[in-house]
């Protein structure tokens, strides 16, 4: 849809999926990387399990769909290089220190003097200004500094990370639609902008009822392991089955009625109901209010019967049900995901460098107008050097000058 | 009530939605000057205005902290779609306007009429978006969908817990709530761009599993070429050390610190009161700090207990140590930086008195996100839409009111 744009992508780590979604959306989007690749391409895992700056897959999964070049903006010859690639670009994305930029004199008042209108999007953990912008950080502080990370976890123990890191990920798709934001008014008013995309805020943006219930009840929201902390009692959320984990999300009333309603015929039609679910009044029931004692009064029957069931039974009869029971999906389950296969999600993009094909999602989302698919491979490092300089007249015997120098 | 001023300035949105996928997406139009409308029906009202907490503690339909939070500069409109005079009305919104958007479980809008075939006939260049749990179409389909367990089928908690206990939960239920409203929108504004070039609407299907797989995808390719599934590592971390959340003074009160090399190693040891161990032949190294991890994180946790986070924070970032309070619901509402970027907006509603909704996600230089009004009343704008935007004159709608279509 929006073929006729392009963006000039700065970005590490985090700032890629706002990239990645711009591509998959039409952008020509190039990847501006610093002489002999990003540092980020040292974050693994690694393709065949070997480190190698053309093998990570950390690189792979969010840089499809993206040409790749390489610069040292720290020079002369590089920024004005970069200066003569902004005159081609709508839009420029960057996750550098706050005042990184400017102090190289790439700013945002120096790029949009060169180029009208241009459309600057910027991720930092902290945002640009404000009393932490300097701070440190790394996934699992900005997880913190969020407030997702105080709610999750055991309570007997500390509040536990994920792993995989995502406060990067938040802030990537939405600098994504500010920078979307900013492209519409610059199409309807020819003024561009710039965008400050905070890590912290844009994961701190959803927190469900914490804020609210912090305002009008006073409480703080507190970890609660597999279970959902309420006001009289916590539920279970993650069970037990025979082979691994479902999740089930005690809803009450009216929403959540239905749901029970089946599990409990469910239940019953394999003589695992008991007299206590059959007559409850599950319309009304207050998940909020509820008691421990009816919650486990509840669960324990429904404990029993997922415990004598494998994930993909349970999987299978709560489709075949419309109740919301789902399972803890390995990775293996995903690639073979009914769904996901009636979607043609997965889609088979070519390694040649590997001697490989590779499984991605084909898009996020599906346009009756514009195929949004991931078409190639993230760039190796240099990949279309010559391609794009040519563009803006650098000859092949420039670039080779430039290569040797450390430009590009 | 005059027209909006901003970005989407005089695009209007007829929005079918719930819970919360429906408002975080509207809100990103809203926020800059669209006027979305909510459709909506005191006989089945949305989860979110049916949830706790409520104001004083005292449920009602325009009472609960949940729905007000999220709903800041959406206008309401009281339609009951089981209604046979609603679907008359609705056709009328959606003559005047540019976006249809729903997240209803698929089928809904079909069965009231407004699929999107019926959709293009009322307004040939309309846009659908369109978000359910599943997508709209596939075997799983109509099975009701919720974050959290949604969350589950894209394997996120395969990436939390410890090594000796089980999976958990994301601590904020409903985690892909805020995932694929996010995709929606940027590809939406896409698609109203390209409507303004060529004339053509369309038909955008998303589905919130499949956007949340997007917060997996290293994962995924990590199994697919070493057969390897996730493990849950704790607060570890495959090449930092220390890398953790450390207990400190206060009632159920943490601090993260993470250290990726030997200078930031160093500068906590000084920070600590330490130095012996910097130069210290068993943890001069990231390899032999990593043999060390469990003592290592005993001596930092016996420093920080005696502190409270916020002195572990500012201690350990002015020495360039990466480091950070664990905020709790209460902490990050006064949390200054947040609140200088304009995360939250007071504002005053009918209901709640004076109340905190969710604010700008980020700051855009020349067009920031306004507050324009607080979140609706449920039908708080019925007269307003029909007589104003959808042009009914005042005999009108008070004849259509009598048939009971707007409750």
């Amino acid at each position: 849809m929006l073929n006729s744009c392009r963006a000039l992508d700065l970005t590490d780590e985090n700032g890629f999926l706002c990239g990645k979604i711009l591509a998959d959306l039409g952008v020509d989007v190039v990847k501006i990387e610093r002489p002999g690749g990003d540092p980020s391409r040292r974050t693994g895992p690694f393709w065949a399990d070997i480190p190698h700056p053309e093998k990570s897959l950390y690189w792979f999964a969010y840089n499809s769909n993206k040409r790749g070049i390489t610069l040292n903006i720290e020079t002369a010859d590089g920024k004005g290089i970069l200066k003569e690639l902004v005159k081609t670009a709508d839009f420029i994305i960057e996750s550098f220190p706050p005042g990184f930029m400017d102090n190289l004199g790439l700013g945002y008042s120096t790029l949009s003097s060169i180029k009208q209108g241009i459309i600057l999007t910027s991720i930092t953990p902290f945002g640009q200004g404000g009393p932490y912008k300097n701070y440190q950080t790394s996934d699992i502080v900005t997880m913190g500094m969020s407030g997702i990370l105080y709610q999750t976890g055991d309570f007997d123990r500390p509040p536990v990370h994920m792993s995989m890191p995502q406060a990067c990920l938040h802030a990537g798709a939405d600098a994504a639609v500010g920078t979307m934001i900013a492209y519409y008014h610059r199409e309807m008013t020819g003024e561009g902008q710039q965008i400050d995309v905070s890590m912290q805020q844009s994961t701190a943006y959803f927190l469900a009822n914490a804020i609210p219930l912090w305002e009008l009840s006073g409480l703080v929201l507190k970890r609660a392991g597999a279970f959902r902390w309420s006001v009289n009692s916590t539920q279970r959320q993650v069970w037990q089955c025979k082979d691994g984990y479902v999740f089930f999300f005690m809803v009450g009333g009216r929403a959540g009625a239905k749901t029970f309603h089946e599990l409990v015929n469910w239940m019953d039609s394999e003589g695992m109901a008991n007299e206590y679910l059959r007559a409850l009044d599950w319309e009304n029931l207050d998940m909020f209010n509820v008691t421990q004692d009816v919650v486990g009064q509840i669960s324990r029957p429904i404990e029993e019967f997922f415990l004598s069931h494998t994930k993909q039974e349970i999987a299978q009869g709560a489709v075949a049900r419309q109740i919301s029971i789902c399972p803890l999906s390995s990775m293996e389950d995903l690639l073979h995901d009914t769904q996901l296969e009636a979607r043609n999600f997965w889609a088979e993009i070519e390694h040649p460098e590997l001697n490989a094909k590779i499984t991605y999602p084909r898009e996020f989302v599906k346009s009756s107008e514009k195929v949004c698919a991931t078409r190639f491979r993230a760039p190796l490092i240099g990949e279309h050097n010559e391609e794009i300089y040519s563009e803006i007249g650098l000859s092949k015997q420039d670039l080779a000058v430039l290569k040797q120098a450390g430009i590009i | 009530m005059s027209e909006k001023s901003g970005v989407f300035s005089g695009i209007k949105i007829a929005a079918f939605c719930w819970a919360v996928v429906g408002p975080l997406t509207m809100k990103y139009f809203a926020d800059y000057g669209a006027t979305v409308i909510r459709v909506e029906t005191s006989k089945r009202p949305c989860t979110m205005r049916i949830s706790a907490p409520y104001k004083d503690g005292k449920p009602g339909l325009d009472r609960s902290g949940y729905f007000n939070h999220f709903s800041a500069n959406i206008f309401s409109l009281a339609l009951n779609m089981d209604h046979p005079g609603a679907l008359e009305v609705a056709k009328r919104l959606v003559a005047e306007a540019d976006v249809v958007m729903e997240n209803f479980t698929p089928g809904v809008m079909e069965k009231w009429g407004l699929g999107y075939e019926e959709l293009k006939k009322v307004k040939p260049d309309i846009i659908m978006l369109r978000q359910s749990g599943f997508g709209s179409w596939g075997p799983y389909a109509q099975q009701p969908a919720f974050g959290m367990i949604l969350a589950a089928m894209a394997g996120l908690p395969n990436f939390i817990g410890w090594p000796d206990r089980g999976p958990l939960p994301i601590g904020v239920s409903a985690y892909t709530d805020c995932i694929s409203p996010r995709f929606a929108s940027a590809a939406l504004i896409a698609a109203l761009d390209y409507r303004n070039k060529t004339g053509k609407g369309q038909l955008l299907d998303l589905s919130q599993f499949e956007t949340a797989l997007y917060f997996t995808m290293p994962a995924i390719l990590e199994y697919i070429s070493s057969g390897r599934e996730p493990s849950r590592i704790g607060n570890s971390h495959p090449y930092a050390v220390p890398h953790g959340v450390y207990p400190c003074k206060g009632d159920d009160r943490w601090c993260t610190i993470a250290v990726f090399n030997d200078e930031q190693w160093a500068n906590l040891c000084k920070v600590i009161g330490q130095t012996e161990y910097i130069d210290n032949p068993r943890f001069n190294t990231l390899l032999n700090r990593k043999k060390q991890e469990d003592e290592i994180n005993e001596l930092i946790s016996g420093w920080s207990i005696n502190l409270i986070p916020e002195e572990v924070m500012t201690k350990m970032q002015a020495a360039g140590v990466p480091a950070g309070v664990v905020k709790n619901a209460a902490d990050i509402y006064d949390d200054p930086q947040l609140r200088q970027r304009n995360l939250f907006w007071s504002l005053p509603h009918p209901d709640m008195g004076l109340f905190t909704h969710l604010g700008q996600a980020f700051e855009l230089s020349k067009t920031p996100a306004q507050a324009y009004m607080p979140s609706p009343r449920l039908g708080e704008h019925t007269e307003y839409v029909c007589t104003r935007i959808l042009g009914m004159t005042d005999q009108e709608f008070v004849d259509l009111i009598s048939t009971g279509v707007f409750e």
